[in-house]
């Protein structure tokens, strides 16, 4: 946190000695990171002071922020993807030069993450507006956690990224006990201790990377590792490698690390849910992919015995558990956060390839998935809120009731499983030829099985919402679809289905709220962008190659 | 040997009994409150070994000296002990968090053993 203030201190500094400086600080890029890192901790606390006085300012400021945010990233965008090959925003805290002060390096690989952090944060921000959760410590929480994972994408140094994935974590599980039921609050405890355990083994391994290079900025350790230090202190780096990567998978969520991860989705309110999947684990593993290849470089994963093995397993691993737990689900909630075990063990598989398309592979199927899973858990929100139904078979007769949240779940859905045209296909499409191209049959073979294993229960979802009569399922859901699609408020859903779960009922219909036309208006925006963004293949391809190649000459 | 290893290494030697310790609590205590004492012990292990990392032989702690130009100084690498001092803070912010989160779950259920915990929550 103490980083947190020493770049705002570093910030500010030029105000107070040039105050004119203010209109100029507009036009420095090399700004923005620092900015787009700061500003959202700071404004965190804005709601709370403003909370004392006035009623519902949480929610403005929240949105006013996110937005400047979103700009900023696009701004910083246009200067990363404008120019051809691989290009860097550097910024200095405070003005201290790299080996000692920390970074903020925003390049092709960092900058595509902030985009899907700030685009789905407003996203998500949308969807709050009416169906909550609400309240100033909310939006104060919602801004950190931002602010973190903006902190997380950009920082180039190991253990600023300690602090960071900290900050996330701190806000992310303050934001899962945030649930009505008492389940969330184990949930969150559940997360909390894994959590904890993650970061602090790859803290542990950043000290002995630390140990054995002598450096904490990413590109000073690379260089040192490649210079010598790779031979001379060999077992300390591999020892480094084997706690970062363990700390790493759990919080990625691979099998068997991933038992926080379906509690944890469940149980957090509908309207912090996607936020959590969207981007919590993918920025979690986009830090992986930035420790692997930007720290140790794509020479030591292949040279070093068994970690590209090991790397593989992992990733084949979750990917078949992954989606087989998926399968065996009935709850909606928790069937997605399964599936996420699966499509981030893909991505740690492509990572594990190591080769140039399947880290863009990588690299587009994480912002696809971010995209999706976000778009996937408004749907299940938007569908829990008017609808009551929380588990597949509630969801009968869906398509019938209401058309539009319906569609754009299929939508959503659909391209999950990677039909073409989707960024889900695109990602898939990549890594499966980097699988192909470097023989790795085995991960070619997974990802054909796991795509079948995911229609299987993608196809479960959607013959029950427009292939299974809504009388199929008793009483509940006509009550509330006679009332009308919008703007009812569902008074009772799925009373028969809950019977079992008394307490959770009397949650569920104080929790029920209405939906608006805007909560479904952004599940929507999510669909058609997974769809529009399927046809981008190429400028996606355009945009993340220089990383991939940088990082690939360099070893 | 044996011991010229731990009397060298001693350090090392005692955060991985601390880090291990933190494990077990961690893992095995049924009680919420003990597991959180042991992800802070845990984390105590990992700032006991920043510590000696910075250690240099005949080093004197990292402080800007009086004179000049003294020769000959030695000093203990103040990186480690500036990080170690951002990961407590980390560190307590966790633990609060984490005891908060144990009220809650006492306030709803009413225990703070895990095996009860996970009686009352089958049963419901």
């Amino acid at each position: 946190m103490s980083d947190g203030f020493a770049s705002i201190a570093g910030l500010l500094a030029p105000l107070l000695t040039d105050p004119g400086a203010i209109l100029d600080l507009t036009f420095e890029v090399e700004l923005l990171p620092a900015l787009l890192v700061a500003v959202p901790i700071l404004a965190a606390a804005v709601p709370i002071v403003l909370g004392l006085r006035f009623d519902r300012t949480g929610w403005s400021v929240a949105l006013l922020t996110s937005l400047g945010l979103f700009a900023g990233t696009i701004a910083i965008a246009r200067e990363v993807y404008a120019t051809g090959g691989y290009t860097q925003v550097i910024h200095e805290v405070g003005g201290y030069p790299a080996p000692y002060g920390i970074e903020l390096v925003a390049d092709e690989f960092s900058t595509i993450i902030a985009l899907l952090v700030t685009g789905s944060a407003v996203g998500v921000l949308a969807y709050t507006r009416v169906g909550g959760p609400r309240g100033s410590t909310f939006y104060a929480a919602y801004l950190l956690l931002t602010g973190g994972l903006l902190g997380l994408s950009f920082t180039g140094d190991a253990f600023n990224m300690f602090v960071f994935l900290e900050i996330v974590g701190l806000a992310t599980y303050g934001l899962i006990a945030r649930g009505d039921s008492a389940e969330s609050a184990v949930a969150a405890l559940k997360y909390l201790v894994l959590g904890t355990l993650g970061a602090s083994l790859y803290l542990l391994g950043v000290g002995l990377l630390f140990m054995a290079t002598g450096h904490l900025n990413m590109e000073f350790i690379n260089s040192e590792l490649y210079d010598g230090a790779l031979v001379e202190n060999e077992t300390l780096v591999r020892a480094s490698f084997a706690f970062v990567f363990v700390g790493f998978a759990i919080k990625v969520a691979q099998w068997p690390l991933h038992t926080w991860q379906p509690d944890a989705y469940q149980r957090a309110p509908d309207g912090i849910t996607p936020l959590i999947a969207a981007l919590v684990s993918t920025v979690s593993a986009y830090a992986l992919g930035r420790i692997l290849f930007t720290v140790y470089g794509v020479e030591f994963v292949t040279a070093t015995p068994y970690v590209q093995e090991i790397i593989l397993t992992v990733g084949i691993a979750s990917v078949m558990a992954g989606s087989i737990l998926a399968v065996t689900q009935t709850d909606v909630k928790r069937m997605l956060a399964y599936s996420s075990v699966s499509q981030f063990g893909l991505i740690v598989a492509a990572y594990g390839l190591a080769t140039p398309l399947a880290l863009v592979g990588a690299i587009v199927h994480l912002v696809g998935h971010g995209l999706m899973k976000a778009g996937l858990f408004l749907g299940a929100g938007v569908v829990a809120a008017g609808y009551g139904a929380r588990r597949v078979r509630e969801f009968a007769g869906l398509a019938e009731h209401r058309p539009v949240a319906a569609a754009s779940i299929a939508v959503l859905a659909i391209s999950l499983v990677g039909i073409p045209p989707s960024i889900g296909f695109i990602g898939k499409w990549y890594i499966a030829v980097g699988a192909i191209q470097a023989e790795a049959w085995t991960v070619a073979a997974v990802i054909f099985l796991s795509t079948m294993l995911t229609l299987l229960y993608v196809a479960r979802l959607l013959e029950t919402m427009y292939f299974t009569p809504a009388s199929a399922r008793s009483s509940g859901h006509a009550v509330t679809g006679e009332s009308g699609h919008g703007d009812a408020v569902a008074t009772d859903g799925g009373e028969e289905a809950n019977e079992s779960f008394g307490d959770r009922r009397s949650a569920d219909s104080s929790r029920r709220r209405r939906v608006s036309v805007g909560m479904l208006a952004i599940v929507a925006v999510f669909a058609v962008l997974t769809v529009g963004l399927g046809f981008a293949g190429d400028v996606l391809y355009e945009a993340i190659e220089p990383f991939a190649e940088e990082v690939f000459d360099d070893g | 040997m044996a011991l010229e290893l731990l009397t060298g290494t001693f350090a090392y030697a005692t955060m991985f009994v601390l880090l291990a310790v933190g494990l077990y609590m961690m893992i095995a205590n049924e009680n919420l409150v003990k597991k959180i004492i042991g992800v802070n012990l845990f984390q105590t292990a990992i700032f006991l070994f920043f510590v000696s990392v910075a250690y240099v032989e005949e080093g004197s702690s990292p402080v800007v000296p009086a004179e000049a130009d003294p020769e000959g100084l030695v000093l203990a690498s103040p990186l480690p002990h500036v990080i170690v001092l951002t990961a407590i803070v980390v560190g307590v912010a966790l633990t609060a968090v984490g005891l908060a989160l144990v009220v809650r779950i006492y306030a709803e259920y009413g225990t703070l053993r895990e095996d009860t915990l996970r009686e009352v929550r089958t049963d419901e």
